[in-house]
């Protein structure tokens, strides 16, 4: 697994502080981050690859600066956000797949491979090349995987990644996340989308308020929203 | 992405597209400067042929030139008043003849393929401007399409369950912000995603 | 930001007006009601292109818009495309004049910004808008049918009182949305002090608007 610090990491938009101080060492496999709307949690898991540079502090992955090396950072780490249709930048389900590794520098014929692949092993292989915008909202999302997984990150940050799809689909994902091998850290408020996961973290006005086992730290934050 | 596009496997359709974009230039030229009614109908023939050879089907190529020939109903009387009907009849005469042979070009050649021989037309100017950006442009903006679509219709939606219609701000300020958004999303996805690599 | 290279964000935002472009070209998307006018919204797309984007993004759209509409696109209004539209119809000039109207219409809100007062605002859209499109588009007509200039400029004046109509409601929109969205354009102001400050919020994208980053999934939708 990756280690990704945080040291003592602030960050304001303008006026509004969103996160205060914080001081984290994230190694284990799978890491669950829950919190309120405007916690500062999507701000945090930001910072992990570099689209947002912290005010103050630093973010480390593997010992690489984030703010100096988000090049480097962002080959290790995947990002998935919570809308797909937002996160599909090419016009068929194959070229978004092969846009991530014609990033890489890949030879056509590796890219060719890789991507019809990545089509099979997500499901969407029948519509390699259909329009991306008339798949389901859920085949969107394991569009949006696909492309990220195929360029092999160590790990896949996603940011609320089943808010948006129907109940069938979020357990097809989550299912996913907890299949693969890479460090996963994920945000979202359904909290069986990080059952059995190593480890949660509670966001609650830019500061870390709960950290453990997901029992306990679900626990305190119940008591939070109660 | 098909557009326009009649699909097919004539000599035409084969062609290859720089050498059709040549041969619509010259023969546009060639028609603009015809003055006699004989050469036109000649030039009118030859294009009707090649339709014929492509095989486009009628209604294809009708709907193709038919919003020029409503344009021409109001311009030919015009004309024929101002400096003749001859010389009216022959000007319709060039320009649809000439819109024909454009719409044949358009209607026998695809996408993808006009957009190579534009990305080979902008290589000379590589100085200037980054072929390889602006094809990832143009395909961001094929993907956008049906998302802003989406937005429009959806905006229409609400306007209408709120029963506010009428106000063309009330659907254009929701639909510009909301594409913003759409936007910022996009380009956050294009940097997670390698694009500064 | 160099002149070839654009940033991952002014790339979406030039794509993104493409498109809107041509969603505003879409049958049945928009009429008003039965003005005998022929209305396409098509322009207004143009214009707010210019005026929310600037000259240079705004021109791009435009621009990409119009290339993939003549590479047979049916994104023309009525579904039109294909390059007849840019040689040889009688409108032809009217699409390359978009390519000036996002310029000029750009250039001028850079310097309204970021007071953006309305009659000064109105007229630099009606610069853009209307007159360097007409600027190209009277011309060409002209040409392209064997007509006297005055005969093609009396048969524009038909898209007038649309295209007024289209002025107005890009200001309006523009004002709302530089004010809800500030930095989408460097002020060209008189004053070299206030020029640095949006180019700081330019180049942290995500910090620009603390709401959308946890709201962005949920609003679009």
């Amino acid at each position: 697994m990756s280690a990704i610090t945080f040291d003592r990491v602030s960050h304001s938009f303008g006026e509004r502080q969103v996160l205060r101080g914080i001081d984290l060492s994230l190694t284990e496999h799978r890491i669950g981050i829950v919190g309120a709307n405007g916690s500062g949690k999507s701000t945090l898991v930001r910072m992990i690859n570099g689209l947002v540079a912290p005010s103050s502090g630093t973010v480390t992955v593997d010992g690489l600066d984030v703010a100096k090396k988000a090049r480097d950072v962002r080959r290790l780490v995947g990002f998935i956000f919570t809308n797909p249709d937002n996160q599909i930048v090419m016009p068929t389900v194959q070229e978004d797949i092969a846009f991530t590794l014609r990033r890489r520098g890949l030879s056509a014929a590796e890219i060719a491979e890789r991507t019809t692949a990545a089509l099979h092993r997500f499901g969407l292989a029948e519509h390699a090349d259909h329009p991306a915008h008339l798949l389901s909202g859920g085949q969107k999302q394991l569009l949006a995987l696909a492309a990220v997984l195929v360029a092999e990150p160590q790990v896949l940050v996603a940011d609320e990644p089943t808010t948006l799809l129907d109940a069938r689909n979020a357990r097809r994902i989550g299912e996913l996340l907890h299949s693969m091998s890479q460090q996963v850290i994920v945000v979202t408020h359904q909290f069986a989308l990080i059952e059995g996961f190593d480890r949660v973290i509670v966001i609650e006005h830019g500061e870390v308020v709960a950290d453990g086992v997901p029992e306990d730290s679900l626990d305190s934050y119940r008591a939070l929203l109660a | 992405m098909i557009g326009l596009y009649s699909p097919g496997r004539s000599v035409i359709h084969r062609a290859p597209t720089l050498l059709k974009l040549l041969l619509l230039s010259v023969g546009v030229v060639v028609v603009g400067v015809l003055a006699e009614p004989w050469q036109l109908a000649i030039a009118a023939l030859v294009v009707l042929s090649l339709f014929v050879i492509a095989r486009i089907p009628p209604r294809a190529a009708v709907a193709q030139i038919a919003p020029i020939l409503w344009m021409l109903v109001l311009v030919v009387p015009i004309q024929g008043l101002l400096s003749g009907w001859l010389v009216a009849a022959l000007m319709a005469g060039r320009l649809i003849v000439a819109v024909a042979l454009a719409a044949l070009f358009t209607l026998t050649t695809t996408v993808t393929a006009v957009l190579e021989a534009f990305h080979r037309l902008l290589r000379p100017f590589g100085r200037w401007v980054d072929a390889d950006r602006i094809g990832l442009l143009v395909a961001l903006t094929i993907r956008c399409i049906p998302l802003v679509t989406e937005i429009v219709t959806e905006v229409l939606e609400a306007r209408r369950a709120r029963g506010t219609r009428g106000s063309v701000m009330a659907l254009a300020v929701p639909v510009v912000v909301r594409s913003l958004y759409a936007a910022d999303a996009l380009g956050e996805a294009l940097v997670a995603r390698g694009l500064d690599d | 930001m160099t002149n070839r290279t654009l940033a991952a964000r002014d790339l979406a935002h030039i794509a993104i007006f493409a498109a809107l472009i041509a969603a505003l070209g879409l049958p049945g998307a928009l009429s008003i009601g039965a003005v005998a006018v022929p209305i396409t919204f098509q322009t207004l797309g143009v214009m707010l292109a210019g005026a929310i984007l600037g000259a240079r993004k705004g021109f791009f759209a435009v621009a990409l818009f119009l290339a993939l509409a003549a590479a047979g696109l049916p994104l023309l209004s009525g579904g039109r495309g294909g390059l007849l539209w840019f040689t040889i119809s009688p409108s032809t000039g009217y699409l390359y004049g978009w390519l000036l109207a996002a310029v000029v219409i750009g250039y001028l809100t850079a310097r309204l910004l970021p007071r953006y007062p309305f009659w000064p605002a109105v007229g630099a859209t009606a610069l853009g808008g209307i007159v360097a499109v007409y600027l190209i588009g009277v011309p060409v007509t002209a040409i392209n049918l064997g007509l006297p200039l005055w005969v093609a400029l009396f048969d524009s004046a038909k898209f007038l009182p649309g295209d007024l109509l289209k002025v107005v409601v890009t200001v309006l929109v523009a004002r709302q949305v530089h004010r809800a969205y500030p930095g989408l354009i460097a002020p060209l102001g008189r004053r070299s002090a206030s020029s640095a400050a949006p180019v700081a919020v330019s180049a942290e994208p995500a910090n620009a608007k603390p709401a959308n980053a946890e709201n962005a999934g949920q609003g679009s939708r």
